[in-house]
Protein backbone atom coordinates (compact mmCIF):
# COMPACT_ATOMS: atom_id res chain seq x y z
CA UNK A 1 0.00 0.00 0.00
CA UNK A 2 2.76 2.38 0.91
CA UNK A 3 4.61 1.35 -2.18
CA UNK A 4 1.61 1.93 -4.40
CA UNK A 5 1.10 5.30 -2.87
CA UNK A 6 4.71 6.21 -3.38
CA UNK A 7 4.49 5.27 -7.01
CA UNK A 8 1.37 7.39 -7.32
CA UNK A 9 3.08 10.27 -5.69
CA UNK A 10 6.11 10.01 -7.89
CA UNK A 11 3.84 9.94 -10.93
CA UNK A 12 2.00 13.06 -9.91
CA UNK A 13 5.30 14.59 -8.90
CA UNK A 14 6.50 14.23 -12.43
CA UNK A 15 3.22 15.53 -13.78
CA UNK A 16 2.76 18.64 -11.74
CA UNK A 17 6.23 19.74 -10.63
CA UNK A 18 7.71 20.32 -7.22
CA UNK A 19 5.91 23.55 -6.36
CA UNK A 20 2.46 22.01 -6.47
CA UNK A 21 3.25 18.74 -4.82
CA UNK A 22 4.91 19.93 -1.63
CA UNK A 23 1.83 20.99 0.32
CA UNK A 24 -0.09 18.07 -1.09
CA UNK A 25 2.38 15.49 0.13
CA UNK A 26 1.89 16.78 3.63
CA UNK A 27 -1.83 16.38 3.28
CA UNK A 28 -1.56 12.94 1.73
CA UNK A 29 0.71 11.52 4.36
CA UNK A 30 -1.80 12.53 7.00
CA UNK A 31 -4.52 10.65 5.21
CA UNK A 32 -2.28 7.61 4.85
CA UNK A 33 -1.70 7.57 8.59
CA UNK A 34 -5.42 7.63 9.15
CA UNK A 35 -6.22 4.84 6.80
CA UNK A 36 -5.89 1.25 7.73
CA UNK A 37 -3.26 -0.47 5.71
CA UNK A 38 -4.15 -3.80 4.24
CA UNK A 39 -1.53 -6.53 4.03
CA UNK A 40 -2.78 -9.81 2.66
CA UNK A 41 -6.34 -8.74 3.35
CA UNK A 42 -5.81 -8.37 7.09
CA UNK A 43 -6.24 -4.96 8.57
CA UNK A 44 -3.37 -3.99 10.77
CA UNK A 45 -4.53 -1.95 13.66
CA UNK A 46 -2.88 -1.35 16.95
CA UNK A 47 -5.20 -0.77 19.87
CA UNK A 48 -4.11 2.61 21.19
CA UNK A 49 -3.23 3.03 24.82
CA UNK A 50 -5.63 5.90 25.25
CA UNK A 51 -9.34 5.36 25.69
CA UNK A 52 -11.84 8.18 25.46
CA UNK A 53 -15.01 6.67 26.82
CA UNK A 54 -15.03 3.87 29.38
CA UNK A 55 -18.11 2.09 30.55
CA UNK A 56 -18.05 0.24 33.87
CA UNK A 57 -20.78 -2.15 35.06
CA UNK A 58 -23.51 -0.20 33.31
CA UNK A 59 -27.05 -1.46 33.83
CA UNK A 60 -30.12 0.28 32.55
CA UNK A 61 -33.76 -0.46 33.21
CA UNK A 62 -36.76 1.06 31.45
CA UNK A 63 -39.94 0.37 33.42
CA UNK A 64 -38.24 -2.62 35.04
CA UNK A 65 -37.15 -4.09 31.72
CA UNK A 66 -33.46 -4.82 31.84
CA UNK A 67 -32.26 -3.08 28.67
CA UNK A 68 -28.50 -2.91 29.17
CA UNK A 69 -26.86 -5.73 31.07
CA UNK A 70 -23.47 -5.30 32.73
CA UNK A 71 -21.81 -3.30 30.02
CA UNK A 72 -18.05 -2.94 30.33
CA UNK A 73 -16.00 -1.47 27.53
CA UNK A 74 -13.38 1.02 26.45
CA UNK A 75 -13.83 3.12 23.38
CA UNK A 76 -10.55 4.13 21.73
CA UNK A 77 -9.61 7.75 21.27
CA UNK A 78 -9.75 9.21 17.74
CA UNK A 79 -10.99 6.05 16.04
CA UNK A 80 -14.26 5.00 14.49
CA UNK A 81 -16.07 2.59 16.78
CA UNK A 82 -19.10 0.83 15.36
CA UNK A 83 -21.75 -0.70 17.58
CA UNK A 84 -23.41 -3.49 15.61
CA UNK A 85 -26.12 -5.97 16.40
CA UNK A 86 -29.71 -6.88 15.56
CA UNK A 87 -32.61 -4.47 16.13
CA UNK A 88 -33.70 -3.96 19.71
CA UNK A 89 -30.42 -5.11 21.21
CA UNK A 90 -29.74 -1.83 23.03
CA UNK A 91 -27.30 -0.19 20.61
CA UNK A 92 -29.06 3.16 20.57
CA UNK A 93 -29.76 2.97 24.29
CA UNK A 94 -26.06 2.49 24.97
CA UNK A 95 -25.23 5.43 22.73
CA UNK A 96 -27.73 7.63 24.53
CA UNK A 97 -26.19 6.88 27.92
CA UNK A 98 -23.04 8.57 26.61
CA UNK A 99 -24.67 11.99 26.46
CA UNK A 100 -27.40 11.43 29.03
CA UNK A 101 -30.23 12.08 26.61
CA UNK A 102 -32.19 9.73 28.81
CA UNK A 103 -33.03 12.35 31.32
CA UNK A 104 -35.84 13.55 29.13
CA UNK A 105 -37.63 10.21 29.48
CA UNK A 106 -39.28 8.94 32.62
CA UNK A 107 -39.11 5.54 34.36
CA UNK A 108 -35.42 4.97 33.71
CA UNK A 109 -32.95 3.59 36.21
CA UNK A 110 -29.24 3.62 35.51
CA UNK A 111 -26.44 2.12 37.57
CA UNK A 112 -22.74 1.95 36.86
CA UNK A 113 -20.37 4.46 35.36
CA UNK A 114 -19.70 6.05 32.01
CA UNK A 115 -16.33 7.77 32.12
CA UNK A 116 -15.57 10.41 29.54
CA UNK A 117 -12.02 11.74 29.90
CA UNK A 118 -11.98 9.99 33.26
CA UNK A 119 -15.06 11.81 34.56
CA UNK A 120 -18.20 9.83 35.44
CA UNK A 121 -20.92 11.58 33.48
CA UNK A 122 -23.67 9.90 35.45
CA UNK A 123 -22.29 11.36 38.66
CA UNK A 124 -24.52 13.64 40.68
CA UNK A 125 -22.44 16.76 40.42
CA UNK A 126 -21.92 16.69 36.67
CA UNK A 127 -23.61 19.42 34.73
CA UNK A 128 -25.46 17.77 31.90
CA UNK A 129 -25.04 20.58 29.37
CA UNK A 130 -21.29 20.46 29.91
CA UNK A 131 -21.04 16.78 28.89
CA UNK A 132 -23.46 17.16 26.01
CA UNK A 133 -21.33 19.95 24.62
CA UNK A 134 -18.48 17.46 24.42
CA UNK A 135 -20.48 15.28 22.02
CA UNK A 136 -22.09 15.95 18.72
CA UNK A 137 -25.08 13.74 17.95
CA UNK A 138 -26.29 12.70 14.52
CA UNK A 139 -29.66 11.05 14.65
CA UNK A 140 -31.17 8.56 12.25
CA UNK A 141 -33.40 11.08 10.57
CA UNK A 142 -31.68 14.42 10.14
CA UNK A 143 -33.35 16.90 12.41
CA UNK A 144 -32.53 20.49 11.60
CA UNK A 145 -33.81 23.16 13.95
CA UNK A 146 -36.73 25.26 12.70
CA UNK A 147 -34.54 28.17 11.58
CA UNK A 148 -32.38 29.26 8.67
CA UNK A 149 -29.28 27.35 7.60
CA UNK A 150 -27.08 29.98 9.20
CA UNK A 151 -29.00 30.03 12.50
CA UNK A 152 -28.93 26.25 12.75
CA UNK A 153 -25.19 26.41 13.21
CA UNK A 154 -25.10 29.74 15.02
CA UNK A 155 -27.60 28.42 17.60
CA UNK A 156 -24.95 26.28 19.28
CA UNK A 157 -22.45 29.14 19.35
CA UNK A 158 -25.00 31.50 20.83
CA UNK A 159 -26.11 29.22 23.64
CA UNK A 160 -22.47 28.78 24.59
CA UNK A 161 -21.94 32.50 24.76
CA UNK A 162 -20.35 33.37 21.40
CA UNK A 163 -22.32 36.36 20.19
CA UNK A 164 -19.80 38.40 18.26
CA UNK A 165 -21.25 38.52 14.74
CA UNK A 166 -17.97 38.24 12.90
CA UNK A 167 -16.85 35.32 15.02
CA UNK A 168 -20.17 33.48 14.58
CA UNK A 169 -20.00 34.04 10.83
CA UNK A 170 -16.48 32.60 10.76
CA UNK A 171 -17.55 29.54 12.76
CA UNK A 172 -20.56 28.92 10.52
CA UNK A 173 -18.43 29.06 7.39
CA UNK A 174 -15.69 26.90 8.85
CA UNK A 175 -17.96 24.07 9.93
CA UNK A 176 -20.12 24.17 6.83
CA UNK A 177 -16.87 23.64 4.93
CA UNK A 178 -15.85 20.86 7.31
CA UNK A 179 -19.13 19.10 6.59
CA UNK A 180 -18.71 19.62 2.86
CA UNK A 181 -21.84 21.73 2.56
CA UNK A 182 -20.47 25.24 2.11
CA UNK A 183 -20.35 25.30 -1.67
CA UNK A 184 -23.95 24.12 -1.92
CA UNK A 185 -25.44 26.63 0.51
CA UNK A 186 -23.16 29.65 0.62
CA UNK A 187 -25.57 31.74 -1.47
CA UNK A 188 -28.67 30.87 0.54
CA UNK A 189 -27.62 30.84 4.16
CA UNK A 190 -30.80 32.60 5.18
CA UNK A 191 -33.23 30.15 3.66
CA UNK A 192 -34.95 27.69 6.01
CA UNK A 193 -32.98 24.54 6.73
CA UNK A 194 -36.10 22.50 6.04
CA UNK A 195 -35.72 23.25 2.33
CA UNK A 196 -32.45 21.34 2.02
CA UNK A 197 -32.44 17.81 0.68
CA UNK A 198 -32.28 15.08 3.29
CA UNK A 199 -28.61 14.37 2.60
CA UNK A 200 -27.77 18.05 2.91
CA UNK A 201 -29.77 18.22 6.11
CA UNK A 202 -27.71 15.43 7.62
CA UNK A 203 -24.48 17.24 6.72
CA UNK A 204 -25.97 20.41 8.20
CA UNK A 205 -26.65 18.49 11.41
CA UNK A 206 -23.06 17.29 11.38
CA UNK A 207 -21.80 20.86 10.92
CA UNK A 208 -24.12 22.02 13.68
CA UNK A 209 -22.76 19.36 16.01
CA UNK A 210 -19.15 20.16 15.14
CA UNK A 211 -19.68 23.88 15.68
CA UNK A 212 -19.97 23.47 19.44
CA UNK A 213 -16.48 21.95 19.28
CA UNK A 214 -17.10 18.52 20.72
CA UNK A 215 -14.43 15.87 21.13
CA UNK A 216 -16.76 12.99 20.32
CA UNK A 217 -19.23 12.41 17.50
CA UNK A 218 -22.09 10.03 18.19
CA UNK A 219 -24.01 8.68 15.22
CA UNK A 220 -27.27 6.81 15.63
CA UNK A 221 -27.67 5.01 12.30
CA UNK A 222 -26.75 8.33 10.81
CA UNK A 223 -26.84 7.16 7.21
CA UNK A 224 -29.79 4.79 7.23
CA UNK A 225 -32.30 7.37 5.97
CA UNK A 226 -30.02 8.69 3.25
CA UNK A 227 -29.57 7.85 -0.41
CA UNK A 228 -26.37 5.97 -1.33
CA UNK A 229 -24.53 9.06 -2.54
CA UNK A 230 -25.28 11.14 0.56
CA UNK A 231 -24.55 8.13 2.68
CA UNK A 232 -21.14 7.69 1.08
CA UNK A 233 -20.48 11.39 1.55
CA UNK A 234 -21.19 11.13 5.29
CA UNK A 235 -18.99 8.03 5.61
CA UNK A 236 -16.13 9.83 3.91
CA UNK A 237 -16.59 12.76 6.26
CA UNK A 238 -16.37 10.40 9.24
CA UNK A 239 -13.15 8.89 7.94
CA UNK A 240 -11.74 12.38 7.40
CA UNK A 241 -12.82 13.57 10.83
CA UNK A 242 -11.43 10.76 12.91
CA UNK A 243 -8.01 12.33 13.13
CA UNK A 244 -9.59 14.96 15.36
CA UNK A 245 -12.62 13.28 16.89
CA UNK A 246 -13.56 10.06 18.59
CA UNK A 247 -16.44 8.69 16.56
CA UNK A 248 -18.99 6.20 17.86
CA UNK A 249 -21.54 4.93 15.37
CA UNK A 250 -24.51 2.69 15.83
CA UNK A 251 -25.14 0.87 12.60
CA UNK A 252 -27.18 -2.04 11.42
CA UNK A 253 -25.56 -1.93 8.02
CA UNK A 254 -22.87 -4.52 8.44
CA UNK A 255 -21.15 -3.44 5.22
CA UNK A 256 -20.72 0.01 6.70
CA UNK A 257 -18.90 -1.45 9.66
CA UNK A 258 -16.61 -3.35 7.27
CA UNK A 259 -15.90 -0.16 5.36
CA UNK A 260 -15.14 2.31 8.10
CA UNK A 261 -14.85 0.72 11.54
CA UNK A 262 -11.60 0.56 13.49
CA UNK A 263 -13.21 -0.97 16.52
CA UNK A 264 -16.31 -3.13 16.77
CA UNK A 265 -18.77 -3.70 19.56
CA UNK A 266 -21.25 -6.51 18.92
CA UNK A 267 -24.36 -6.46 21.06
CA UNK A 268 -27.14 -8.97 21.42
CA UNK A 269 -30.24 -8.54 23.63
CA UNK A 270 -28.67 -5.94 25.87
CA UNK A 271 -25.33 -7.61 26.34
CA UNK A 272 -21.97 -7.07 24.75
CA UNK A 273 -21.09 -10.38 23.14
CA UNK A 274 -17.78 -9.41 21.66
CA UNK A 275 -15.73 -6.29 21.18
CA UNK A 276 -12.31 -5.55 19.84
CA UNK A 277 -10.37 -4.14 16.90
CA UNK A 278 -12.36 -4.38 13.68
CA UNK A 279 -10.08 -6.79 11.86
CA UNK A 280 -10.15 -9.18 14.78
CA UNK A 281 -13.92 -9.18 15.35
CA UNK A 282 -14.96 -9.02 11.72
CA UNK A 283 -12.42 -11.43 10.27
CA UNK A 284 -11.91 -13.76 13.14
CA UNK A 285 -14.83 -13.67 15.56
CA UNK A 286 -14.51 -15.76 18.68
CA UNK A 287 -18.13 -16.06 19.76
CA UNK A 288 -20.72 -18.25 18.06
CA UNK A 289 -23.33 -15.45 18.03
CA UNK A 290 -20.92 -13.04 16.37
CA UNK A 291 -20.06 -15.62 13.73
CA UNK A 292 -23.73 -16.24 13.02
CA UNK A 293 -24.55 -12.53 12.87
CA UNK A 294 -21.66 -11.79 10.54
CA UNK A 295 -22.59 -14.75 8.36
CA UNK A 296 -26.12 -13.41 8.12
CA UNK A 297 -27.83 -16.31 9.89
CA UNK A 298 -29.85 -13.73 11.82
CA UNK A 299 -30.02 -9.99 11.57
CA UNK B 1 -71.94 -2.48 -7.24
CA UNK B 2 -73.06 -2.05 -3.62
CA UNK B 3 -69.73 -0.48 -2.79
CA UNK B 4 -69.98 2.03 -5.60
CA UNK B 5 -73.45 3.13 -4.48
CA UNK B 6 -72.22 3.39 -0.91
CA UNK B 7 -69.32 5.53 -2.04
CA UNK B 8 -71.61 7.84 -4.05
CA UNK B 9 -74.22 8.21 -1.31
CA UNK B 10 -71.65 9.29 1.25
CA UNK B 11 -69.96 11.64 -1.16
CA UNK B 12 -73.30 13.35 -1.88
CA UNK B 13 -74.07 13.58 1.86
CA UNK B 14 -70.75 15.29 2.50
CA UNK B 15 -71.29 17.76 -0.31
CA UNK B 16 -74.77 18.55 1.02
CA UNK B 17 -73.58 19.25 4.57
CA UNK B 18 -70.78 21.47 3.28
CA UNK B 19 -73.22 23.40 1.11
CA UNK B 20 -75.72 23.82 3.95
CA UNK B 21 -73.10 25.37 6.20
CA UNK B 22 -71.73 27.57 3.44
CA UNK B 23 -75.25 28.76 2.61
CA UNK B 24 -75.78 29.75 6.26
CA UNK B 25 -72.67 31.86 6.05
CA UNK B 26 -73.90 33.31 2.79
CA UNK B 27 -77.35 34.19 4.18
CA UNK B 28 -75.88 35.76 7.30
CA UNK B 29 -73.74 37.91 5.03
CA UNK B 30 -76.76 38.85 2.95
CA UNK B 31 -78.78 39.76 6.03
CA UNK B 32 -76.01 41.91 7.42
CA UNK B 33 -75.33 43.57 4.09
CA UNK B 34 -78.99 44.14 3.18
CA UNK B 35 -79.79 46.11 6.31
CA UNK B 36 -76.29 47.23 7.30
CA UNK B 37 -74.98 48.76 4.09
CA UNK B 38 -77.77 51.39 3.77
CA UNK B 39 -77.09 52.44 7.36
CA UNK B 40 -73.32 52.61 6.77
CA UNK B 41 -71.80 56.03 6.40
CA UNK B 42 -68.47 57.63 7.06
CA UNK B 43 -69.95 59.00 10.28
CA UNK B 44 -70.55 55.46 11.51
CA UNK B 45 -66.85 54.70 11.75
CA UNK B 46 -65.51 58.17 12.45
CA UNK B 47 -67.83 59.64 15.08
CA UNK B 48 -68.89 58.77 18.57
CA UNK B 49 -72.64 58.75 19.34
CA UNK B 50 -74.09 62.23 19.49
CA UNK B 51 -77.09 63.27 21.56
CA UNK B 52 -80.11 61.21 20.56
CA UNK B 53 -78.06 58.67 18.60
CA UNK B 54 -80.12 55.86 20.05
CA UNK B 55 -83.36 57.33 18.79
CA UNK B 56 -82.00 57.69 15.29
CA UNK B 57 -80.13 61.00 15.38
CA UNK B 58 -76.56 61.69 14.27
CA UNK B 59 -73.39 60.09 15.51
CA UNK B 60 -71.40 56.93 14.95
CA UNK B 61 -69.94 53.81 16.50
CA UNK B 62 -66.32 54.86 16.91
CA UNK B 63 -66.58 54.38 20.68
CA UNK B 64 -67.51 50.72 20.22
CA UNK B 65 -64.94 50.11 17.47
CA UNK B 66 -62.11 51.56 19.54
CA UNK B 67 -63.34 49.87 22.71
CA UNK B 68 -63.50 46.48 20.98
CA UNK B 69 -60.01 46.90 19.54
CA UNK B 70 -58.61 47.94 22.93
CA UNK B 71 -60.18 44.96 24.65
CA UNK B 72 -59.12 42.50 21.97
CA UNK B 73 -55.53 43.74 21.88
CA UNK B 74 -55.24 43.94 25.64
CA UNK B 75 -56.75 40.55 26.29
CA UNK B 76 -54.76 38.87 23.50
CA UNK B 77 -51.49 40.22 24.86
CA UNK B 78 -52.43 39.31 28.44
CA UNK B 79 -53.70 35.91 27.28
CA UNK B 80 -50.46 35.16 25.40
CA UNK B 81 -48.37 36.13 28.41
CA UNK B 82 -50.32 33.62 30.47
CA UNK B 83 -50.76 30.81 27.94
CA UNK B 84 -47.30 30.53 26.33
CA UNK B 85 -45.57 29.68 29.63
CA UNK B 86 -48.29 27.09 30.30
CA UNK B 87 -47.78 25.46 26.89
CA UNK B 88 -43.99 25.45 27.28
CA UNK B 89 -44.24 24.04 30.78
CA UNK B 90 -46.51 21.12 29.94
CA UNK B 91 -44.66 20.26 26.73
CA UNK B 92 -41.00 20.86 27.53
CA UNK B 93 -40.57 20.75 31.28
CA UNK B 94 -42.99 18.00 32.20
CA UNK B 95 -42.15 14.45 31.08
CA UNK B 96 -44.12 13.21 28.09
CA UNK B 97 -46.59 11.03 29.98
CA UNK B 98 -47.02 13.26 33.00
CA UNK B 99 -50.20 13.07 35.05
CA UNK B 100 -49.97 16.77 35.84
CA UNK B 101 -49.88 17.64 32.14
CA UNK B 102 -53.01 15.64 31.42
CA UNK B 103 -54.73 17.20 34.43
CA UNK B 104 -53.87 20.66 33.09
CA UNK B 105 -55.17 19.71 29.64
CA UNK B 106 -58.41 18.38 31.11
CA UNK B 107 -58.95 21.56 33.14
CA UNK B 108 -58.50 23.70 30.05
CA UNK B 109 -60.95 21.52 28.15
CA UNK B 110 -63.48 22.20 30.89
CA UNK B 111 -62.72 25.93 30.91
CA UNK B 112 -63.07 25.91 27.13
CA UNK B 113 -66.69 24.87 27.52
CA UNK B 114 -67.61 27.38 30.24
CA UNK B 115 -70.10 29.90 28.80
CA UNK B 116 -68.80 33.43 28.48
CA UNK B 117 -71.52 34.88 30.68
CA UNK B 118 -69.99 32.89 33.54
CA UNK B 119 -66.62 34.53 32.94
CA UNK B 120 -68.40 37.87 32.89
CA UNK B 121 -70.17 37.14 36.17
CA UNK B 122 -67.01 35.74 37.72
CA UNK B 123 -65.00 38.75 36.59
CA UNK B 124 -67.70 41.02 37.99
CA UNK B 125 -67.59 39.25 41.38
CA UNK B 126 -63.83 39.73 41.53
CA UNK B 127 -64.20 43.38 40.57
CA UNK B 128 -66.77 43.94 43.29
CA UNK B 129 -64.44 42.22 45.73
CA UNK B 130 -61.56 44.47 44.70
CA UNK B 131 -63.77 47.53 44.65
CA UNK B 132 -63.34 48.17 40.91
CA UNK B 133 -65.99 49.75 38.73
CA UNK B 134 -66.84 48.56 35.24
CA UNK B 135 -63.76 49.44 33.25
CA UNK B 136 -61.59 48.66 30.27
CA UNK B 137 -59.26 46.76 32.62
CA UNK B 138 -62.14 44.65 33.95
CA UNK B 139 -63.18 43.84 30.39
CA UNK B 140 -59.64 42.90 29.39
CA UNK B 141 -59.30 40.58 32.37
CA UNK B 142 -62.65 38.86 31.79
CA UNK B 143 -61.99 38.38 28.07
CA UNK B 144 -58.48 37.05 28.86
CA UNK B 145 -60.04 34.40 31.09
CA UNK B 146 -62.31 33.53 28.21
CA UNK B 147 -59.55 33.16 25.61
CA UNK B 148 -56.72 31.59 27.63
CA UNK B 149 -58.27 28.08 27.31
CA UNK B 150 -58.56 28.56 23.54
CA UNK B 151 -54.98 29.79 23.27
CA UNK B 152 -53.58 27.02 25.46
CA UNK B 153 -55.45 24.17 23.81
CA UNK B 154 -54.80 25.21 20.23
CA UNK B 155 -51.09 25.90 20.82
CA UNK B 156 -50.80 22.69 22.80
CA UNK B 157 -52.18 20.64 19.90
CA UNK B 158 -49.29 21.88 17.76
CA UNK B 159 -46.66 21.62 20.49
CA UNK B 160 -47.63 18.01 21.28
CA UNK B 161 -46.85 16.76 17.79
CA UNK B 162 -43.53 18.56 17.75
CA UNK B 163 -40.83 16.01 16.85
CA UNK B 164 -39.11 14.77 20.00
CA UNK B 165 -35.88 14.43 18.03
CA UNK B 166 -35.81 18.16 17.53
CA UNK B 167 -35.63 18.75 21.26
CA UNK B 168 -33.00 16.03 21.57
CA UNK B 169 -31.00 17.73 18.83
CA UNK B 170 -31.05 20.98 20.78
CA UNK B 171 -30.19 19.20 24.04
CA UNK B 172 -27.30 17.38 22.42
CA UNK B 173 -25.82 20.73 21.47
CA UNK B 174 -25.71 21.47 25.18
CA UNK B 175 -28.87 23.57 25.36
CA UNK B 176 -30.73 23.81 28.64
CA UNK B 177 -34.50 23.48 28.68
CA UNK B 178 -34.76 27.25 28.88
CA UNK B 179 -32.57 27.62 25.78
CA UNK B 180 -34.75 25.21 23.81
CA UNK B 181 -37.76 27.52 24.25
CA UNK B 182 -36.55 29.53 21.26
CA UNK B 183 -36.56 26.37 19.15
CA UNK B 184 -40.00 25.33 20.41
CA UNK B 185 -41.52 28.74 19.75
CA UNK B 186 -40.21 28.74 16.21
CA UNK B 187 -41.57 25.30 15.58
CA UNK B 188 -45.03 26.09 16.93
CA UNK B 189 -45.17 29.60 15.40
CA UNK B 190 -47.88 28.65 12.88
CA UNK B 191 -49.89 27.19 15.77
CA UNK B 192 -49.46 30.40 17.73
CA UNK B 193 -50.77 32.38 14.75
CA UNK B 194 -53.83 30.11 14.46
CA UNK B 195 -54.45 30.29 18.20
CA UNK B 196 -54.30 34.07 18.17
CA UNK B 197 -56.68 34.21 15.24
CA UNK B 198 -59.19 31.92 16.92
CA UNK B 199 -59.03 33.80 20.19
CA UNK B 200 -59.35 37.20 18.52
CA UNK B 201 -62.42 35.95 16.72
CA UNK B 202 -63.92 34.81 19.99
CA UNK B 203 -62.85 37.88 21.96
CA UNK B 204 -64.13 40.47 19.52
CA UNK B 205 -67.48 38.81 19.08
CA UNK B 206 -68.31 38.08 22.68
CA UNK B 207 -70.96 40.23 24.35
CA UNK B 208 -71.66 38.39 27.58
CA UNK B 209 -68.22 38.60 29.15
CA UNK B 210 -67.95 42.37 28.70
CA UNK B 211 -71.54 43.18 29.67
CA UNK B 212 -70.83 43.51 33.41
CA UNK B 213 -67.10 44.04 33.28
CA UNK B 214 -66.36 46.66 30.64
CA UNK B 215 -69.78 48.29 30.76
CA UNK B 216 -70.85 50.64 28.03
CA UNK B 217 -70.16 54.28 27.34
CA UNK B 218 -70.57 56.77 24.55
CA UNK B 219 -67.06 58.15 24.89
CA UNK B 220 -63.73 56.64 23.96
CA UNK B 221 -61.88 55.41 27.05
CA UNK B 222 -58.63 57.22 27.77
CA UNK B 223 -57.49 55.11 30.70
CA UNK B 224 -57.86 51.55 31.95
CA UNK B 225 -60.18 52.70 34.70
CA UNK B 226 -62.84 54.01 32.39
CA UNK B 227 -65.66 51.89 31.02
CA UNK B 228 -65.47 50.91 27.37
CA UNK B 229 -68.09 50.21 24.72
CA UNK B 230 -67.81 47.16 22.49
CA UNK B 231 -69.30 46.26 19.11
CA UNK B 232 -71.27 43.18 20.25
CA UNK B 233 -72.96 45.25 22.94
CA UNK B 234 -73.58 48.03 20.43
CA UNK B 235 -75.39 45.47 18.29
CA UNK B 236 -77.30 44.14 21.27
CA UNK B 237 -78.50 47.51 22.56
CA UNK B 238 -79.48 48.85 19.16
CA UNK B 239 -81.28 45.70 18.10
CA UNK B 240 -83.49 45.96 21.17
CA UNK B 241 -84.57 49.45 20.12
CA UNK B 242 -88.07 49.82 18.65
CA UNK B 243 -86.83 52.39 16.11
CA UNK B 244 -86.14 50.71 12.79
CA UNK B 245 -83.37 53.10 11.84
CA UNK B 246 -81.54 52.20 15.04
CA UNK B 247 -81.98 48.50 14.31
CA UNK B 248 -80.38 49.06 10.92
CA UNK B 249 -77.41 50.62 12.69
CA UNK B 250 -77.06 47.39 14.64
CA UNK B 251 -76.58 45.66 11.30
CA UNK B 252 -74.05 48.31 10.36
CA UNK B 253 -72.19 47.49 13.58
CA UNK B 254 -72.37 43.80 12.69
CA UNK B 255 -70.96 44.62 9.26
CA UNK B 256 -68.05 46.53 10.81
CA UNK B 257 -67.41 43.66 13.22
CA UNK B 258 -67.42 41.14 10.37
CA UNK B 259 -65.02 43.25 8.35
CA UNK B 260 -62.60 43.53 11.29
CA UNK B 261 -62.71 39.75 11.83
CA UNK B 262 -62.16 39.18 8.10
CA UNK B 263 -59.18 41.54 8.02
CA UNK B 264 -57.68 39.89 11.10
CA UNK B 265 -58.15 36.43 9.57
CA UNK B 266 -56.31 37.42 6.42
CA UNK B 267 -53.59 38.97 8.52
CA UNK B 268 -53.25 35.85 10.64
CA UNK B 269 -53.10 33.68 7.53
CA UNK B 270 -50.35 35.82 6.10
CA UNK B 271 -48.33 35.65 9.30
CA UNK B 272 -49.01 31.96 9.70
CA UNK B 273 -47.55 31.29 6.27
CA UNK B 274 -44.63 33.56 6.98
CA UNK B 275 -43.87 31.85 10.28
CA UNK B 276 -44.31 28.32 9.03
CA UNK B 277 -41.50 28.54 6.49
CA UNK B 278 -39.00 27.37 9.09
CA UNK B 279 -41.15 24.55 10.40
CA UNK B 280 -39.58 21.12 10.22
Amino acid sequence: MFLLNDIGRIKSFIKSGIANILPETGKQSRIILNERSFVNGVKHFQMPEKTHISVRDLNLYIQNNHILKNINLDIPDKKITCIIGPSGCGKTTLLKTFNRLFESSADIKISGEVLVDGENIHGNKVEVTHIRKKMGLLSQKPCPLPMSIFDNIAYGCRIHGIRDKKQVKGIVEHYLKAAGLWDEVKDRLNTPAARLSIGQQQRLCLARGLAVEPAIILGDEATSALDPISSKHIEELFVGLKSQYTIVLVTHILRQAYRIADYIIFMYLGEIIEHGPAEKVLNNPQEKLTKEYLAGIFS
Amino acid sequence: MKKIIEEKVFKVLMIITTLVILSFLFFIFIAILRRGIPAMSWDMISKIPGGGFYIGKEGGLLNAIVGSIYIVLGSTILGMLISIPIVIYINVYLPSRSALASAVRLSFDVLFGVPSIVYGAFGFTIMVFLGLKTSLLGGIIAVSMLIVPILVRSMDEVARVMPRDMLDAAYSLGATKYETIKVVLRQIAPGIATAVMLSIGRAIGDAASVLFTAGYTDSIPTSLNQPAATLPLAIFFQLSSPVEQVQDRAYAAAFILTMIVLALSFGARYFSRKFSKNKI
